[in-house]
């Protein structure tokens, strides 16, 4: 069966009924994008937000990432509640974001620097060809982003955000402009960085199968105006996963039919959702999609698959 | 390839053409324009009129005259025989010295302002004013006031130099500043990069190519200014030389000397592009 989620392990991320609330030029009042989201992402988790655009997903992103504030509610990362930017919270942006001035190593020696102001250009030299190396780019250190392609820049954004070595790795979407072929290649190193870093992560996608296979858990978004987290889904599947053999794995087709259940059809039917009287929206429901054990149906049929479901509240 | 090769020789051929026409058509025109010659003049009188009234030639010179004229500046250009009277290259050094201080200068004033009033939405909307108003105003309507209170003429000529070359720079740094991509501003936002390093290693490299765009329009500008400039306050310089050359009715220099200012020019313009070129990067 599936690992069941360490609750041992300290919150690293606290958000707590956040609300963000534009003004309305049309009608002189505001639009409320999102309103009530409350998750927790605990410290070596990888958790994955999924949502139509619109939702206010990338908004959300740039408030936890300090480059925006909320208009009510709290963001608490490491017991400490945020105020602004900072370099415990590393991003990659949708597009790379890369300076084209900068070749690929002055890129990352940029951020290094940041970081460690007093470092030496040898040592910082040093520790940036060490996360070129991770993310496969060794011999393009000296090019500049117009050399690159797509996928290689990205990676050097990757490789910018891990050189701090952050506490939390803050995502938007950051392979949604790559074909699919890079960004099943690039899906791959993530996993094996994380793992091997042990990164808190956050990362905002609407590729199912990327959240399936990168996520520990899954935050569902419904669409937006007055958005709200819906339901939050364990990863039934194993960790040490791969791109290559997930689908093989009995629980992998009733993940994805939940998600794209979810895509489909209640994120825009929530409204007949939360009328039920015992929706908390600070306290979503938790789904485990998985196989039944004694079906004698396919597990990709979605009836057999609401019975698999099991909802509990969480603690 | 063979193909860019072609296209580089044509293009070379065709100009030679052009030239070659309109040298033609020149000395057509001149020859065409003869006039009878006068007779019975007093030797003195008759080189005080010029060749047009005594020997009936044309106003304008032939072409061979004018190319005759400018390899004399050529061979001899640094000679000084006097106020009145001195070579092609000390001159053009003089106007050259002009521009250059004077937007030297310019450039000084104008980059941080620039950068002020891109970064500042308040103080870009407090400054516009200021700046539409005398945006306008030719520089050489400067040039009186500029000479009552400087007293110094060629002192004169750098500050209009200076007025005149301050707007470009000072607008296109400005927008150059402002137009920075946000993406990169959040990048050092989230590396908490402090204001002074932002502004010199994201916003001063985004905006280079447009803040030197800026200077190479100046630097046009401030050296068609300086000839101008030069016509009315005298003493030294391409300007003073045009203006001299005209009072001694030769019309071949007048011809040359406006054949060196475009090439100066055009080697200043050249000057700056390679050095927008350097600042240039592929987005």
């Amino acid at each position: 069966m599936a690992d069941q989620p360490d609750t041992s392990a300290r919150k690293m991320i606290e958000v707590e009924g956040l609300e963000r609330r534009f003004p309305n030029p049309a009608d002189k009042g505001e639009t409320q994008v999102f309103g009530e989201v409350s998750f927790t992402v605990a410290e070596g988790e990888f958790v994955c937000l999924i949502g139509h655009s619109g939702c206010g997903k990338t908004t959300l992103l740039n408030i936890l990432a300090g480059l925006d504030a909320p208009t009510s509610g709290h963001v608490i990362v490491d017991g400490k509640e945020i105020s602004g930017t900072s370099l415990d919270r590393a991003v990659v942006f949708q597009g790379h974001a890369l300076m084209p001035w900068m070749s690929a190593m002055t890129n990352i020696a940029f951020a290094v620097e940041s970081r460690w102001p007093n470092w030496s250009s040898a040592k910082i030299r040093e520790h940036c060809q060490q996360y070129i190396d991770m993310v496969h780019l060794t011999g393009s250190e000296d090019k500049k982003p117009a050399q690159l392609s797509g996928g290689m820049k990205q990676r050097v954004g990757i490789a910018r955000a891990f050189s701090i070595e952050p506490k939390i790795l803050l995502m938007d979407e950051p392979f949604s402009a790559l074909d699919a072929l890079t960004r099943g290649s690039l899906q791959d190193e993530l996993v094996t960085i994380c793992k091997a870093t042990n990164q808190t992560s956050f990362m905002i996608t609407h590729d199912i199968d990327e959240a399936i296979l990168l996520a520990d858990r899954i935050v569902l978004m419904t669409n937006g105006p007055e958005a709200r987290v819906c339901e939050i889904v364990e990863n039934t599947l194993p960790k040490g996963r791969t791109r290559s053999d997930m689908h093989k794995h009995e629980n992998y087709y009733p993940m994805r039919n939940h998600l794209i259940e979810f895509l489909v059809n209640r994120s825009k039917n929530f409204a007949e959702e939360i009328s039920a009287a015992d929706f908390d929206p600070r306290n979503p429901p938790v789904a485990r999609p998985a196989a039944e054990t004694h079906s004698s149906g396919s597990p990709n049929s979605t009836s057999n698959n609401a019975a698999a479901t099991q909802e509990k509240k969480a603690s | 390839m063979t193909t860019d090769n072609n296209f580089g020789l044509k293009a070379g051929l065709l100009s030679l053409v052009i030239l070659v026409f309109f040298l033609f058509s020149w000395h057509a025109l001149v020859v065409a324009q003869q006039g009878p010659a006068a007779e019975g003049l007093d030797p003195e009188y008759a080189a005080l009129l010029g060749k047009q009234a005594t020997e009936g030639d044309s106003a304008l010179p032939k072409p061979h005259e004018v190319g005759a004229e400018l390899w004399r500046h050529i061979s001899d250009p640094f000679y000084d025989a006097g106020p009145n009277d001195k070579g092609i290259g000390i001159q053009l050094a003089y106007s050259l010295f002009r521009v250059l201080t004077g937007f030297g200068l310019a450039a000084l004033v104008a980059v941080p302002l620039g950068f002020l009033i891109g970064m500042s939405p308040i103080m870009h909307k407090a400054l516009n004013p200021f700046i539409q108003l005398f945006k306008p105003v030719s520089p050489l309507a400067w040039m009186p006031l500029a000479l009552y209170t400087i007293k110094d003429s060629s002192l004169s000529a750098i500050f209009v130099i200076f007025i005149c070359s301050i707007w470009p720079m000072l607008i296109n740094t400005a927008f150059g500043v402002s137009n920075v991509r946000k993406e990169w501003l959040n990048v050092a936002k989230t590396l908490e990069v402090k204001p002074l390093r932002t502004a010199f290693r994201v916003i001063l490299p985004a905006a280079a190519p447009t803040i030197l765009t800026g200077m190479r329009i100046s630097i046009g500008i401030a050296w068609l200014v300086i000839v101008a400039a030069e016509m009315l306050v005298g003493g030294t310089g391409i300007g003073y030389f045009v203006w001299n050359e005209w009072n001694n009715l030769s019309i071949t220099g007048v011809v040359s000397a406006i054949v060196f200012i475009g090439l100066v020019g055009m080697c200043l313009d050249m000057a700056l592009a390679r050095a927008a070129k350097l600042v240039a990067y592929a987005e």
